[in-house]
């Protein structure tokens, strides 16, 4: 078996990944997509100390995790379309104000 | 084998997710995640959370990806639009931290003492076992992201919808 | 298979290299077989669908290679084969290549999981009927690459057209099949087979046990007709009015392996509702033969595959009746008929097995009587 501490570095460097995507990116589809993994580095790190403490409590806040996920997709990409409706942009540094 | 699994999947998952944020194109973006997301849901596996890896090909990969292709489809960004200037003092600021970040946390994992893992029966991680859990001492929760999911379906429709 | 594997890697263990060298080949050699197996399937499926199609519109069909144009499929696999490999000079070469592999191997990870007979089942996994449904909603993913990287207008429509088609109506079909879990309390396509067998022979199949079941078949099988893209929902790849959707630009082998991708959907879609609905490889009459295993086990094959094939005729049959549809249609059929519906039948279906303790309707008739 490969060790937890592996898992976890596993995990680490995908939340990191999407850290500096989401620091670097401008276009809002990508920023949300790095918010994916590191939701995705998240719950890898909840699994693997579940399988290593043989409790099934992990899962379960995987499982709402993804459910989280996909409401947020649903939710984020209608805003996305709405905002390019609106501007005719989806570069976050132009949408800057409240008010369209 | 199952070690040499493990690190390949690992390898894959971080180099797809290196190459999802340095893409510029967002439709290849998004199918570099597909394939982390499938190497995630193998290590998954490899953690006997088979159930959880099922999931994960099924709301990740074939609902949210699926949505988020649909989306930039949708919106056919022309060159101009795909709105990712040079880089920056301050992204240049943002890497450099996050590459901290991560020194820190790989400090802080060294620190757990090294532990078995322990032996799980073969039911562990099913769908069997994961729902007898959420129906009894996760119930509360249970609904409650039941009722996210109705929230987020109706929010979602009055978002996309024309105003009139 | 599995045996097979686990043996080789026992017996090599201490050369790892061969072993993993042989488990390649191995695999190599499994997917050629498999490959060609496919092609057979495909091939004469389209010949299927050729003469069908000939029969109802009161014309002959293919009949010119061979027997009653019987070898008409090697000829068109000679000529796909034959033909030039165009990749237009504008499309997103990587995706546009890869696109159609992907679509191809997704559906093939699905025959992984089907149960064929009682003792050919080349993966039993415990969430079976949840990994066919996981996969198969991966083709969309090579579709939709399609269509965006032919960079072409009919392709994207097509290719849009495609993912919310298939998004949508994986709703209904993971929705009808609940009714049928809910029954089988287990997601193993094995264990649910066996649950449908009994004395009452074809009564014991799932589709009899309560009305909101056979309800649910309905469902299933109309969501299955829009998920494999089959008339009257081939919104994606219609030939009137999009040219061929999603593989327009497709020539020779790539839009060969598109085909089959397509004829590998259908037959899963088929024998989930084979296995789900209508009792899987068992037969009444087989069932009681008191003859060798294997020989069983070959004829539990031949009923398998022989209930799928009915199911596709059924299919192929719409296919060649149905007019199209139009987009909202669709889009009304799904969210405001099939879903609502599939809602009230697992509602149904578990309030059924609460009043009654889990018995169906020729259990419930036998007790009345006795």
């Amino acid at each position: 078996m490969v060790p937890l501490s592996h898992f976890l570095i596993l995990s680490a460097a995908l939340f990191i990944a999407g850290t500096i995507g989401v620091l670097t990116r401008r276009n809002a589809l990508i920023v949300f997509m790095s918010i994916e993994l590191m939701l995705n580095g998240v719950a890898l790190s909840f699994l693997a100390f579940s399988r290593f403490l043989g409790s099934l409590d992990g899962h379960v806040f995987v499982f709402m995790v993804i459910t989280v996920a996909a409401a947020e997709a649903a939710v984020g990409l209608a805003i996305i379309i709405a905002i390019f409706r609106l501007k005719g942009t989806i570069n976050i540094d132009e949408i800057n104000l409240m008010k369209g | 084998m199952e070690t040499m699994l493990f690190y390949f999947f690992a390898f894959v998952a971080v180099a797809t997710a290196l190459l999802v944020i340095t893409r510029r194109n967002p439709i290849h973006s998004a199918l570099w995640l597909v394939l982390c997301f499938f190497s995630l849901a193998a290590v998954y596996v490899l953690l006997s959370a088979h159930f959880i890896a099922i999931i994960q090909i099924m709301v990740y990969v074939g609902a949210i990806m699926v949505l988020v292709l649909f989306v930039i489809m949708l919106l056919n960004l022309s060159e101009k639009e795909l709105g990712d200037a040079k880089p920056t003092v301050l992204k240049f600021c943002g890497v450099i931290l996050s590459g901290i970040f991560m020194v820190l946390l790989a400090d802080g994992v060294k620190v757990l003492a090294p532990q078995a893992a322990v032996s799980v029966d073969e039911k562990f991680g099913t769908a069997e076992m994961l729902g007898r859990l959420l129906f009894t001492d996760y119930l509360l929760p249970f609904e409650i992201a039941s009722l996210l999911l109705l929230t987020a379906m109706i929010g979602a429709v009055v978002l996309a919808k024309k105003r009139r | 298979m599995q045996f097979a594997i686990q043996w080789l890697v026992d017996k090599f263990s201490f050369l790892s290299p061969i072993s993993i060298l042989l488990l390649i080949s191995l695999m190599f050699i499994v997917g050629t077989v498999v490959l060609l197996l496919a092609m057979l399937y495909e091939g004469l499926g389209t010949y299927a669908l050729r003469k069908i199609g000939g029969d109802i519109q009161v014309r002959i069909g293919p009949n010119r290679v061979g027997p009653v144009g019987l070898l008409q499929f090697l000829a068109d696999g000679v000529k796909l084969f034959l033909k030039e490999d165009i990749v237009p000079t504008v499309v997103d070469k990587k995706l546009f290549i890869l696109a159609p592999f992907i679509t191809f191997a997704a559906s093939c990870a699905a025959f992984v999981a089907l149960s064929y007979s009682d003792r050919l089942v080349i993966s039993n996994l415990n969430i079976g009927l949840f990994y066919l449904l996981a996969i198969s909603s991966l083709v969309v993913i090579g579709v939709i690459m399609a269509g965006w990287a032919s960079n072409s207008k009919w392709s994207l429509l097509g290719g849009m057209r495609a993912a919310a088609q298939i998004v949508s109506y994986e709703i209904p079909i993971g929705l009808s099949l609940l009714s049928v879990i809910l029954i089988t309390q287990s997601l193993n396509m094995g264990e649910i087979i066996r649950s449908q067998s009994g004395g009452w022979g074809i009564l014991n199949w799932h589709i009899f046990h309560n009305p909101f079941v056979f309800i649910s078949f309905f469902i299933y099988f109309t969501a299955a007709l829009a998920e494999v893209n089959q008339t009257p929902f081939d919104l994606p790849e219609t030939e009137s009015e999009l040219v061929a959707g999603y593989f327009t630009e497709y020539s020779g082998m790539r839009f060969g392996f598109f085909f089959m991708a397509e004829w590998g959907e259908i037959f899963i879609v088929s024998a989930i509702a084979v296995t789900l609905f209508l009792g899987g490889w068992q037969l009444p009459i087989i069932n009681n033969l008191d003859i060798h295993i294997y020989l069983k086990n070959l004829l539990q094959l031949g009923v398998f595959l022989g209930k799928t094939f009915l199911l596709i005729y059924l299919m192929l049959w719409i296919r060649w009746t149905l007019p199209r549809l139009r987009v909202d249609q669709i889009m009304y059929m799904c969210w405001k008929v099939l879903l609502p519906f599939a809602f009230f039948n697992i509602i149904g279906t578990g309030l059924w097995l609460l009043i009654f303790k889990g018995k169906g309707i020729p259990e419930l008739v036998i007790q009345l009587f006795s």
